[in-house]
């Protein structure tokens, strides 16, 4: 039965897509939306039943390709870790759906819109469900179809095709890691299929390869889980890949909600912590998971600071919180990971909805510049706004307090210098998160409105299907943390998870991080409250501060207001060169050199050939009796002198 | 019973049956031209049809436990040279012969209203090009085989250079040379075989030793040959031409089924006749691949012309094939068959399409496409899910033949294997492009004409297609089970 949650956003999508025109939008939102609210509902049934009441259940499992060894099932695996993100998965989608009526009630497509997001939805549950890696990766390619069909969800606009593209094709660098490492992983255990894997891995850390041709030895375990780890950094938005994800805000504000917050981005943090029996034997790649989650956590929060666009702060810190996931991860602390990732999802899913709440309200204003004093106008919204924050900045009790808390702490305890490293980018990223999310409240909904009068008289608050999941969000945002903090990271994590998240027994760093001095647990707290009294000192008390200090230190504002000129640099190094060579390969290489040299030239020659033969046969009495005289001469001399 | 029958010859011969009774149909009546005209189409696609129909009992027949080759035929051609005539298949000509028999009453329907002029000849220049394709995927003498082989050509030149496009000549002659010169060079191979064997039947011919400095050279006669059909860089050049001029059931025919003779060449008579010589040129092999890929790729990018785009992402479909064909393993081998035959299914289908926006706005050039996801929905539907066919999207039939070509050539070679994979990367660049331009954006050309949506006929063109695409890429399994016994005869050669 459990195969169910599933199938069904499978099959609220094809019926929405196939009869959305017949039925009309009214029956393409009650198809999709019936199926992700029985999806589900069945879910947190499976919760308690697996992973509470840990009873076993065996999912469908039938054959997907067999050529020798290469055997893969097409296969659901039901454990505690799937079920968790399957949880999670089903929860927010099943509001973004509700959400998206009230959302999208302008828009001529709205069949079209469900069932791209119901078919995410079922491409995502794949992805957590999978029971090989093969299917991983038809799950992880599915979700980034479809994120690339929803990015681009207003096609006429060009820069929301330019943003579609962007987005898949820097996901498919990513992918390749992730297709490499998975071939790799194939090489080593001949086979895909989890449970052999995880049972083979630790007789095989010591396989190693040659490349002949550029004479180095590495090992084939530590080189497949980099690539994969690759594969999670496009996916995840994390530092070098991740300058599509500001980008896909061009999308519908559900799409960034389900999609761009909490699941879809997170598949890379779920990846790593489902082969965390892989990954706990290559010590050099957590290392560098590690490292690249401190520094994108940091980098990301920078540049949500001097952003404008309402959803693009929130999507830098969408990429700042990931970083904090996978440091906690690269630190051997999946639980935390896993944990942060649920508390997440609730807090950005509710901010996401909340601004989406904010640009319906103001007709489609994104640019906070152009808002202010609307709180009287949105109130709901308001409070949402604030909710999401306050869990976002990790105040107490809100959710992100305790999974927040639980990585730092984690990074404190864990004895590695790069563990005290992520503590000090982790610690600095949280006064900063705290700062942006005030800044953008101060911005959004206090001081005085600087549109025209009668946009502020047209202000609205949002119709209540989008309200209501709101609400729902919120409760998630407040309690989340306060009810999974014991089952996931206590000190009895293993029994929660049973056995789905390995960790090696020297990596302690989630039992170590019980044990921490006091001031380390309430540092964050601190943290918070430090970066919230900045914001209200920089947006109410001091209003020119802002200003004045972008113009005193510009070069750094500029720096942070530019991205670290990361698109520009890619710009530069990839996009244009590639235009640049393909069409000289085309050009010059294809039309000059091969055809040149090959048929065309082939032809020419034997054109120039013919043409000086023919002189020969030029129709002139006098030409052809000169030849029989020059034929004739050298006949009798040949003779003559007998050669 | 059915056993008995020489069905093979039946489903080669057949469509040449079809073209005589068509070459029967007087056309000098000219005051019933449109009756004729539609007689002479009918009795092509009934022709066609009914092949396709005796192939399923093919299938259907086909025990794909049995080791060797079924539906045998065989009998004396040329008795002094030991030339036979021997048909047979096995689980690698199976498929091609059924995506043939698929693919030529499709290719019959699309062009039943483009086609306007010269009806009767074209559709006889179809039935012929069938029967020739559907003897050479059947024969086992290397005789017999060339024949086909080669007459395969004269239908094809003849479709190019009189339906074509505007530079048809060119592209005719360019495609017709290049192809020719290539065989010519395994004309003297096989001229070779005869006199030193005495046969060219192949199941004499695998049990013969050819010693390696023959088999150097005899690798090398062939290998041209093939390479100019596969087409492999840098033999390539005469693709893009062939394809911008041809007409769309051309093109379908030429990227669904032409381009896999070359590497059917390879799988039936290289590789086992040649296996020393084979592993020897390995390396060049996956080293011209690489650059097929990576190069056509960069070069499909720069593309304008739509056709062409699909023409040269061709190429670098096809350079996966003979990486999985040269790494000499089941998941290389496999990868490599299905991935012609997804490729098959695909490209077809891309050209179809291609034939359907040239109809209604009477252009190739990319840029004057657009937002065509408003003015022809169902139709942005079928194109979104061919393009996702070719960039390797898993669930679609292409993604399987190139994670087994990737998974096959590890064991080969890892840096290959990085190298090829990076068509994850360039395949999604051209070809979002190609459906950006097309189905997103405003709407450029002449934005006055009104689009009309595909009608039934073209609906039912696509509809099978896409439905094979993504079955495939479910269940892989329908076909790859038929690989098994022919591929561990191949690789058997190779321990």
């Amino acid at each position: 039965m459990y195969d169910l949650i599933v199938l069904l956003p499978l099959i609220g999508a094809l019926l929405s897509w196939l009869c959305g025109n017949k039925w009309n939008s009214l029956g393409s939102f009650i198809s999709t939306i019936f199926c992700m609210i029985i999806a589900m509902v069945i879910s947190w049934v499976a919760f308690f039943d697996i992973v509470i009441e840990k009873n076993f259940y065996q999912g469908l499992s039938f054959s997907w390709m067999t050529s020798g060894s290469f055997n893969v099932n097409w296969s659901f695996a039901f454990d505690s870790l799937s079920c968790v993100m399957m949880l999670v998965v089903t929860t927010i989608s099943s509001m973004v759906h509700i959400y998206s009526v009230g959302y999208m009630s302008d828009d001529k497509s709205k069949s079209r819109f469900m069932s791209y997001l119901s078919f995410f939805t079922f491409a995502m549950l794949m992805l957590v469900s999978s029971n090989n890696l093969l299917q991983l990766f038809f799950g992880w390619e599915g979700v980034g179809v479809a994120s690339y069909l929803l990015i681009g969800f207003w096609y006429k606009k060009k820069s929301a095709n330019k943003a579609a593209i962007k987005a898949f094709v820097v996901n498919r660098v990513g992918d390749l890691g992730f297709a490499v490492g998975l071939i790799f992983i194939y090489s080593i255990f001949d086979t895909l299929d989890f449970s052999l894997i995880f049972q083979l891995a630790p007789s095989k850390i010591d396989e190693i390869l040659k490349f002949d041709l550029i004479n180095i030895n590495i090992n084939i375990l530590e080189f497949a889980c980099f690539m994969l780890f690759v594969g999670a950094m496009g996916k995840s938005a994390q530092l070098f890949l991740h300058t599509w994800l500001p980008d896909a805000m061009e999308g519908p504000t559900p799409v960034s909600a389900l999609i761009h917050a909490a699941t879809m981005v997170t598949a890379g943090v779920f990846m790593v912590c489902r082969l965390s029996p892989l990954f706990e034997y290559a010590p050099f790649t957590l290392m560098f998971i590690t490292l690249i989650g401190a520094v994108t956590a940091l980098f990301a929060s920078t540049i949500a600071l001097t952003q404008f666009d309402i959803k693009r702060v929130i999507a830098y810190s969408t990429c700042s919180q990931l970083g904090y996931m996978f440091f906690a991860a690269g630190l051997s602390a999946y639980p935390a990971a896993i944990f942060h990732l649920t508390t997440h999802a609730f807090f950005k899913a509710l901010l996401f909805l909340g601004a989406g709440s904010v640009i319906h309200g103001l007709s489609n204003v994104q640019d906070m510049r152009n808002m202010g004093g609307t709180y009287k106008k949105l109130p709901v919204t308001y409070v949402m706004m604030w909710i999401g924050s306050l869990a976002l900045a990790g105040v107490p009790f809100f959710a992100g307090y305790y999974s927040k808390d639980m990585i730092l702490e984690v990074a404190f305890a864990s004895n590695s210098f790069i563990g005290k490293f992520s503590f000090a980018c982790g610690s600095l990223a949280a006064i900063l998160t705290a700062f942006y999310s005030w800044r953008l409240i101060f911005l959004t909904f206090h001081g005085d409105f600087k549109g025209s009068k009668s946009d502020f008289l047209n202000i609205h608050e949002s119709p209540v299907s989008m309200l209501l999941p709101l609400f729902c969000l919120a409760i998630g945002a407040v309690l989340s943390g306060w009810f999974f903090v014991e089952l996931f990271v206590g000190k009895n994590w293993d029994i929660f998870w049973n056995h789905s998240i390995f960790i090696l027994a020297g990596n302690d760093s989630l039992i170590n991080a019980h044990f921490v001095p006091k001031w380390v647990k309430l540092f964050p707290i601190f943290l918070s409250i430090f970066g919230i009294s900045i914001a209200t000192i920089f947006y109410v008390l001091i209003p020119d501060l802002p200003r004045l200090l972008s113009e005193k230190m510009k070069s750094i504002y500029l720096l942070f207001y530019n991205k670290w000129y990361f698109d520009e640099f890619y710009n530069f190094i990839f996009v244009k060169p590639i235009k640049k060579i393909s069409l000289f390969l085309w050009k010059v290489f294809d039309k000059k050199i091969i055809d040149g040299f090959g048929p065309d030239g082939f032809s020419a020659r034997i054109f120039d050939l013919s043409k000086i033969s023919s002189k020969f046969h030029s129709g002139y009495i006098f030409h052809y009796s000169f030849g029989m005289f020059i034929g004739l001469t050298s006949l009798i001399l040949i003779f003559y002198y007998k050669f | 019973m059915i056993s008995n029958w020489p069905i093979l010859s039946i489903i080669s011969f057949l469509p040449l049956c079809g073209a005589l009774f068509i070459l029967l149909i007087s056309n000098r009546d000219t005051k019933e031209v449109q009756n004729l005209n539609s007689n002479i189409k009918v009795v092509a696609l009934w022709t066609s049809l009914m092949t396709f129909i005796i192939s399923l009992i093919l299938l259907l027949n086909f025990d794909y436990n049995v080791d060797g080759f079924q539906f045998v035929e065989k009998s004396d051609w040329i008795p002094e040279f030991g030339i036979v005539y021997f048909l047979g298949i096995d689980g690698i000509s199976l498929p091609f012969i059924l995506l043939t028999t698929f693919l030529i009453p499709i290719c019959i329907i699309s062009s039943w209203n483009s086609i306007q002029q010269r009806i009767k000849e074209f559709m006889i220049c179809f039935l012929f090009l069938e029967t020739f394709i559907l003897g050479m995927f059947c024969s086992l003498d290397l005789v017999v085989f060339y024949i086909f082989f080669e007459a395969v050509l004269i239908p094809m030149f003849i479709i190019i250079g009189i339906w074509g496009g505007s530079n048809r000549i060119y592209a005719a002659f360019k495609f017709f040379l290049y192809t020719l010169l290539g065989s010519v060079l395994m004309l003297i191979g096989i001229v070779y075989i005869l006199k030193t064997v005495g046969s060219s039947d192949l199941s004499v011919l695998t049990d013969f030793n050819f010693k390696f400095q023959v088999q150097f050279w005899l690798f090398l006669a062939f290998l041209f040959s093939f390479a100019v059909k596969v087409p492999m860089w840098p033999f390539h050049t005469w693709l893009p031409d062939a394809h911008v001029e041809a007409p769309t059931s051309g093109s379908v025919i030429l990227a669904g089924i032409l381009l896999k003779m070359g590497g059917y060449g390879f799988l039936r008579f290289s590789l086992p006749l040649f296996p020393e010589a084979s592993l020897y040129f390995q390396p060049l092999i996956f080293s011209i691949s690489c650059i097929a890929i990576i190069y056509t790729s960069l070069v499909a990018f720069a593309q304008t012309d739509i056709k062409k785009l699909i023409a040269y992402s061709s190429v670098a479909h096809m350079g996966f094939v003979t990486i999985g064909i040269f790494s000499f393993n089941k998941q290389g081998l496999d990868g490599a068959i299905f991935q012609m035959i997804s490729h098959g299914l695909i490209s077809s289908a891309l050209f179809l399409a291609i034939g359907v926006m040239y109809e209604r706005l009477h252009t190739r050039d990319i840029n004057m496409f657009g937002n065509f996801a408003t003015k022809m929905p169902k139709f942005s539907v079928f194109l979104m899910i061919f393009t996702l066919g070719s960039v390797a999207l898993p669930g679609t039939s292409g993604f399987v033949g190139e994670i087994l070509v990737l998974a096959g050539v590890w064991k080969a070679s890892p840096i290959v294997m990085i190298l090829a994979g990076s068509s994850l990367v360039l395949g999604a660049i051209y070809m979002l492009r190609f459906y950006k331009k097309i189905a997103f954006g405003d709407f450029n050309s002449a934005n006055s004409i009104d689009v009309k949506d595909i009608n039934f006929r073209e609906f039912m063109l696509f509809l099978p297609l896409s439905f094979f695409i993504i079955l495939y890429g479910f269940f892989p399994n329908l076909i790859l089970t038929y690989f098994h016994q022919p591929n561990s005869f191949i690789i058997g050669l190779f321990n």
